[in-house]
C-alpha cells in the first residue's frame, strides 16, 4: 500500500509527457497566436520555428499552423518574446475569460 | 582461521595522508576530485602521482574548490565510477551542501576528512569540529586512530557504502595521525580485490534508458505516468534514516569480513579496552582514543578500575550497544574535540541519550579537550578523571556544562 513498491532509493523517473503533473494549472497567462502574422503559415513551408525551438517545456509543435499543447504550456511566455514578427501575444487567463463572459 | 588470513602483506612505514592514498589506490577508485587544503594535501597529491605514474588507472580531475570536488564525486558515482575525495575543515564546510546531496542521491561517495580547527581564527591543526558539525548531512562517519585504522577503514568504508548506498566519510586527526609516521601493514592488491567486489550503482545514466535523478520532488506521494505511486520527499528522507540504522549491521559484518581475510577485525562498532570489570569509563574518538588508553593504564596502577569506549563509528551511532558496554559503570568521562555551542560536546550528548531509560545510571561528566592543536596529554586525562571522582562526593564540577581542559 505503501510507496516502497516503486523500489526507488532516491528520487527517479522516467521522461514522459507529464512526468511532472499538468503544469498547464501553473499559468496565469498564454500565447494566443496570430497565424496571419506568423512565418511558416505566410510562407506555407516549414520555416522560422523559433518558439518551437526555445519552449523550455517542448509544448510547441512544428506544425503549420503552429499548435501550442496547452495542458502544460506554464504561460512563461519566451514564445512571444522571441517571435520575430510578434505574432505571439500573451494575455491573461483571468481577463481572457472575464472578457469572453461579457 | 589462520588459514583465510592474507599472506601477501608488507609493512610500510606511512603517514597518515600517504596510508588513506594506499587505501584509495587498492580500493582502485576510479575517479578523484579534491582541492588542497592543509592538512590533508598529501592525499590527494600522492593519489595524483600514482595517476600520473599509471599506477592507479584512474581520472584525477582538477577542480576549484570542494563543493566542485564533491559535486564531481556525485555525478561520476551517480554514472557508476568508484570516486574518491578527501578535505579537511573550511573544504568540508564547503562541501556542505554537496555532502547533502550525495546522502540524499544514495550515492556510495567516500570521502577523507583529516580533521582541522575551523575559522574564526584561522588554525590548521587538529580538533573535530569540522567533521562533527557535518553530523546531520546523512553520512556515515568512522573515526580512526591510528594509520593502520585510516587504510583499513578506507577499503571497508567502499564496501559498506555500495552495500548499503549511502556515502561514507573516513575521519582521522591532523598532524597527530596525517604527519605522524608509523607502521602499516600494506594488504596486496589481489587481496584487497578478492575482499572489495566492483561498484554496482542503483543508478545509471544511459542514453538508451534515460532517467530522471533527483528531480524536484513534492510534498506527498505521487503517481508516475507508468501507473505506480512513487515516494514524497519525506519517503525519501525515511528511507535514508532507515538505511542509516540499518547499517550497523553491515557496518560490523564488513569489519568481520576484514577481519577474518587481514587478520585485523572490525567487528566491533566501537572499540573496547577493558570494559568488562570497568566501573569508570572513559570515551574518547580517534586518536584521543589511544591517549585513553594510556591514561586507563596509569589509573589502574592508582587501583582504579577504568576501561575506554573508543567510538569508531559515530554515525549511526550505536545506541543500543553503548548501553550494553556501559552497564557496569558509575562514573562515564567523556572527552569532546568538539564543542556544541551553548550545550556540551557532541559524543557527550549523544551518550547521555543512549542512556536515556536504561539501566545504566552512571554519572556522566564532559570535558572539551585540544581544541585547534591544543596538545592533550594522559596525564591531563588522568587528572580530569580523579577530578569527576571527586565530584561523585564533593561536588566541584559544573554539572551542567562541560569543564573545558584550557588556562582560562
Amino acid at each position: 500500500m505503501g510507496t516502497r513498491d516503486c523500489q526507488h532509493i532516491c528520487s527517479e523517473s522516467s521522461p514522459a509527457v507529464g512526468e511532472a503533473g499538468k503544469t498547464g494549472e501553473w499559468r496565469d497567462s498564454f500565447p494566443v497566436i496570430d497565424q496571419e502574422k506568423c512565418l511558416p503559415v505566410r510562407q506555407n513551408k516549414p520555416s522560422c520555428f523559433l518558439c518551437w525551438l526555445h519552449c523550455p517545456d517542448a509544448v510547441i509543435g512544428k506544425t503549420i499552423p503552429i499548435q501550442i499543447n496547452m495542458e502544460y504550456c506554464k504561460g512563461c511566455g519566451i514564445c512571444a518574446q522571441v517571435c520575430p514578427v510578434h505574432a505571439i501575444t500573451m494575455v491573461y487567463e483571468e481577463e481572457f475569460y472575464l472578457n469572453d463572459t461579457d | 582461521m589462520s588459514k583465510k588470513i592474507a599472506r601477501k602483506t608488507s609493512v610500510s612505514i606511512l603517514d597518515g595522508n600517504h596510508s588513506a592514498a594506499q587505501g584509495a589506490k587498492l580500493s582502485r577508485v576510479q575517479v578523484i576530485a579534491a582541492y588542497p587544503i592543509t592538512p590533508q594535501s598529501p592525499v590527494t597529491e600522492t593519489l595524483s602521482e600514482f595517476v600520473e605514474g599509471k599506477e592507479l588507472d584512474a581520472q584525477y580531475i582538477a577542480v576549484e574548490s570542494e563543493h566542485s570536488a564533491l559535486a564531481v564525486c556525485t555525478s561520476a558515482s551517480m554514472v557508476g565510477a568508484r570516486t574518491f575525495t578527501a578535505t579537511s575543515s573550511h573544504g568540508l564546510a564547503y562541501m556542505h551542501e554537496m555532502l547533502h546531496w550525495a546522502a540524499g542521491a544514495r550515492l556510495p561517495v567516500v570521502l577523507v576528512c583529516v580533521n582541522r580547527a575551523i575559522g574564526a581564527p584561522w588554525n590548521v591543526l587538529n580538533d573535530q569540529q569540522d567533521s562533527v558539525s557535518q553530523r546531520d548531512t546523512g553520512w556515515i562517519q568512522i573515526y580512526a586512530r591510528n594509520n593502520q585504522e585510516i587504510l583499513d577503514s578506507i577499503i571497508q568504508a567502499y564496501k559498506i557504502a555500495e552495500s548499503v548506498y549511502v556515502p561514507v566519510m573516513v575521519c582521522y586527526d591532523g598532524y597527530i595521525l596525517s604527519h605522524t609516521e608509523m607502521p602499516v601493514d600494506v594488504p596486496s592488491q589481489e587481496d584487497v580485490d578478492k575482499f572489495l567486489p566492483p561498484y554496482k550503482p542503483h543508478t545509471i545514466l544511459d542514453p538508451a534508458n534515460p532517467k530522471n535523478y533527483n528531480l524536484v520532488t513534492l510534498a506527498n506521494p505521487r503517481v508516475n505516468t507508468e501507473g505506480v505511486l512513487c515516494h514524497g520527499y519525506m519517503e525519501l528522507r525515511y528511507l535514508l534514516q532507515e538505511a542509516l540504522q540499518d547499517s550497523r549491521e553491515t557496518i560490523t559484518t564488513v569489519g568481520r569480513e576484514f577481519g577474518e581475510l587481514f587478520g585485523r577485525s572490525y567487528a566491533g562498532i566501537f572499540w573496547k579496552d577493558r570494559l568488562d570489570d570497568a566501573d569508570i569509563v572513559i570515551v574518547a574518538m580517534g586518536s584521543l582514543a589511544m591517549e585513553a588508553i594510556v591514561a586507563a593504564d596509569m589509573l589502574r596502577e592508582e587501583g582504579h578500575k577504568v576501561g575506554v569506549l573508543g567510538l569508531r563509528v559515530f554515525r549511526p551511532f550505536p545506541k543500543a550497544d553503548v548501553v550494553k558496554a556501559l552497564k557496569k559503570s558509575r562514573l562515564v568521562v567523556v572527552f569532546d574535540k568538539n564543542i556544541s555551542y551553548g550545550l556540551e560536546g557532541a559524543t557527550c550528548s549523544e551518550i547521555k541519550s543512549a542512556l536515556y531509560r536504561s539501566p545504566v545510571n552512571a554519572v556522566i561528566r564532559n570535558f572539551i579537550v585540544g581544541l585547534g592543536g591544543r596538545d592533550v596529554k594522559a596525564r591531563e586525562l588522568v587528572a580530569a578523571v580523579n577530578k569527576s571522582l571527586l565530584s561523585l562526593k564533593e561536588g566541584g564540577l559544573n554539572q551542567e556544562y562541560p569543564e573545558w581542559l584550557c588556562a582560562i
